[in-house]
């Protein structure tokens, strides 16, 4: 009886559960600013796309798909032709992925498998702090001494093996689509270095130990168990690569000579998509600038859907 | 007596196992010397990857180490002439530029990134798995794309280029990068101290300012500094957003400069003496960017060994 009151008295005059009671009100709040952040944050994303494709409009509307294909980009006249600035930066972006891809993916396997551990970590620091270098950086190296090496050694030595109309003909300032490509295999390295090689710590070792038991070399365990079981983890870092080389617009413009005309050579003189934006977006005519927008529109679905891509393998590597 | 003959036909297993074994000593040393030509190409690109940092950094502090001075650091730029080629000031104004440009980027990107970033690590709905691959695909894209985007909505609505615009630009590019740090950091906290938090009757948003983030700094951190690092050095969003300024300004709503765009403008001058302050530029800003990078590193690698 004693027991039972102070029971209900202890539980009438302290209810534990008081003061405890979910406050649902203020855990909705939170969960609605963060909820309003993430909207504002798609907003503004959707703001910064549909900004460029208005800007463009007018371009698309003048020249529809013809305007991928437009060999003339004359700001003077008033025509506009997205086809040399395509041609230059693909062409920039293809011949610096040739040095690239087999140096970055060479590099990464001796960073990851020959090199003890005390040797390629301070290595991998290396690598990475190239991809931290400010890509202006890059331009002024670029400017002031590869594009004299080039004009001196480079391309005269080049241009003795082809004839006046080959890949290594045309002027030799030094500026051009050659010494573009140069200082973009630079840039790109570290990004397809760093990639890859955490791709490549991923492959199990006791593939690589059972390829070893059975008698295959080094060379065999790199060329026929770590490169096919990484292969799309490559391609992914290749593909990241891919889209830093596309969209590289400083370090290109001060070494490509920014002359908007067909490229007949690697020597030639160019402007990448990215680089011509670069260089006449301010005080341009409306037209103009429609037309850069319709640029800044290419550079966008091209490097979106790159690095799209290369999240998707790189996805499908580490999902294994 | 009968004579045997012992001379047997010779084992059929043994005599396969002998070819086999002098076929695979033949093939042997040619796997070996391809094999060791394959791994000596592969030290060979590690070389070749190596060396321009090397080029860049020796041409950094051979060129640039003699301009710099106190008065390069502080004066403000002075347009050279034919009469006095070599006065050209300094690059003052160019690092107060970078420090306010950068600073109120920080302003926008920090908690938009970090807010962001705890939204997406408490929820795996489809709209923030959109949202996560839309912020990965941001940070790959082209950074002149947002000079295009703050140079549409800002410098027109301005009326006028203006270190803000520049912000708002660079903020683009921060944002995604910290979400992706946040997101990994605050992930990583183990759901026994949230829970622990829950179970004491603290709200979620208590939990969340009191123990996650807490706990999640150092990652946070981590990834606000890379993201200053590469916002302090990029000159793409900048060029048709900041105008112009040769004195120090403080003012958001001004034209302004940076460190970046120096160097850019530097490089292809006329003047001898500018391309040699370009130099000087160019190995103050990546003495800061590399600073921030060891900074970063120094506090994950802390980070990592503490929680270890």
């Amino acid at each position: 009886m004693t027991v039972q009151t102070a029971m209900q008295s202890e539980g009438a005059g302290r209810n534990p559960a008081r003061g405890f009671k979910p406050r649902a009100g203020s855990d909705r709040l939170y969960n609605l600013a963060l909820r309003t952040v993430a909207v504002l944050f798609a907003a503004i994303v959707a703001a910064f796309v549909w900004s460029v494709l208005h800007q463009s409009l007018p371009a698309w509307g003048k020249y529809g798909f013809g305007f991928l294909f437009g060999t003339n980009w004359a700001p003077s006249e008033d025509v506009f032709g997205a086809a040399p600035l395509l041609l230059a930066t693909l062409i920039t972006t293809g011949v610096a992925l040739l040095f690239a891809v087999p140096i970055g993916i060479g590099t990464a396997l001796v960073l990851t498998f020959v090199l003890p551990r005390k040797i390629s970590t301070p290595l991998r620091s290396i690598v990475e702090l190239l991809a931290a270098v400010p890509s202006v950086v890059y331009g002024l190296w670029g400017l002031s001494i590869v594009v004299p090496w080039m004009s001196h050694t480079v391309q005269p030595w080049l241009a003795s093996f082809t004839d006046s109309k080959g890949v290594f003909s045309g002027n030799q300032l030094g500026l051009g689509l050659a010494t573009a490509s140069i200082v973009l295999s630079i840039m790109v390295l570290p990004t397809i270095v760093a990639v890859s090689r955490d791709v490549l710590a991923n492959v199990p070792n006791d593939q690589i130990e059972g390829a070893l038991s059975l008698g295959a070399t080094r060379g065999q365990v790199m060329t026929k168990v770590v490169l096919p079981a990484a292969k799309f983890g490559n391609l992914g870092a290749i593909s990241l690569g891919t889209g830093r080389a596309l969209g590289e617009t400083v370090a290109v413009a001060m070494v490509i000579g920014q002359s908007p005309a067909m490229p007949g050579s690697l020597f030639s003189l160019g402007s990448t998509l990215a680089s011509t934006i670069a260089g006449q977006y301010i005080d341009s005519q409306p037209m103009h600038l429609a037309a850069l927008g319709a640029c800044a529109v290419i550079l966008m679905v091209l490097t979106a859907g790159v690095n799209f891509l290369a999240r998707l393998l790189v996805r499908r590597t580490a999902g294994k | 007596m009968t004579v045997f003959d012992t001379q047997l036909p010779p084992d059929p297993m043994l005599e396969r196992r002998r070819l086999v074994q002098e076929a695979s000593a033949k093939k042997l040393r040619g796997r070996k010397i391809r094999s060791s030509v394959f791994m000596s190409s592969l030290s060979g690109a590690l070389v070749v990857s190596v060396i321009p940092l090397g080029f860049i950094i020796a041409a950094l502090i051979s060129k640039g180490a003699s301009v710099i001075s106190g008065t390069f650091l502080t004066a403000t730029p002075i347009q050279p002439n034919l009469l006095d080629q070599d006065n050209i000031g300094g690059i003052g104004n160019a690092i107060t530029g970078s420090l306010l440009v950068d600073g109120v980027a920080a302003l926008i990107a920090v908690p938009l990134g970090v807010l962001i970033g705890l939204y997406l690590s408490e929820s795996d709905s489809r709209p923030s798995a959109i949202l996560r691959a839309v912020a990965e695909i941001m940070t790959g894209l082209p950074s002149i794309l947002f000079g295009v985007f703050s140079y549409i909505y800002i410098v027109t609505a301005m009326k006028g280029y203006s270190a803000l615009a520049a912000s708002i630009a660079l903020s683009m590019l921060m944002t995604p990068v910290i979400t992706k740090a946040a997101e990994t950091a605050l992930r990583d906290v183990p759901v026994t101290l949230k829970e622990a938090g829950l179970a004491l009757g603290a709200r979620q948003s208590k939990v969340t300012l009191k123990v996650i983030l807490p706990y999640a700094f150092p990652g946070v951190f981590t990834g606000v500094l890379l993201a200053l690092a590469r916002a302090i050095g990029e000159t793409a969003p900048l060029l048709f957003v900041i105008g112009a300024s040769i004195i120090y300004d403080w003012n958001p709503s001004h034209p302004n400069t940076a460190m970046p765009l120096m160097i850019f403008n530097y490089a292809g001058s006329f003047y001898e003496s500018q391309q040699a302050a370009a130099w000087g530029v160019a190995l103050t800003l990546v003495t800061i960017v590399f600073a921030l990078n060891m900074i970063a590193r120094l506090v994950a690698a802390r980070m990592r060994r503490e929680q270890r």
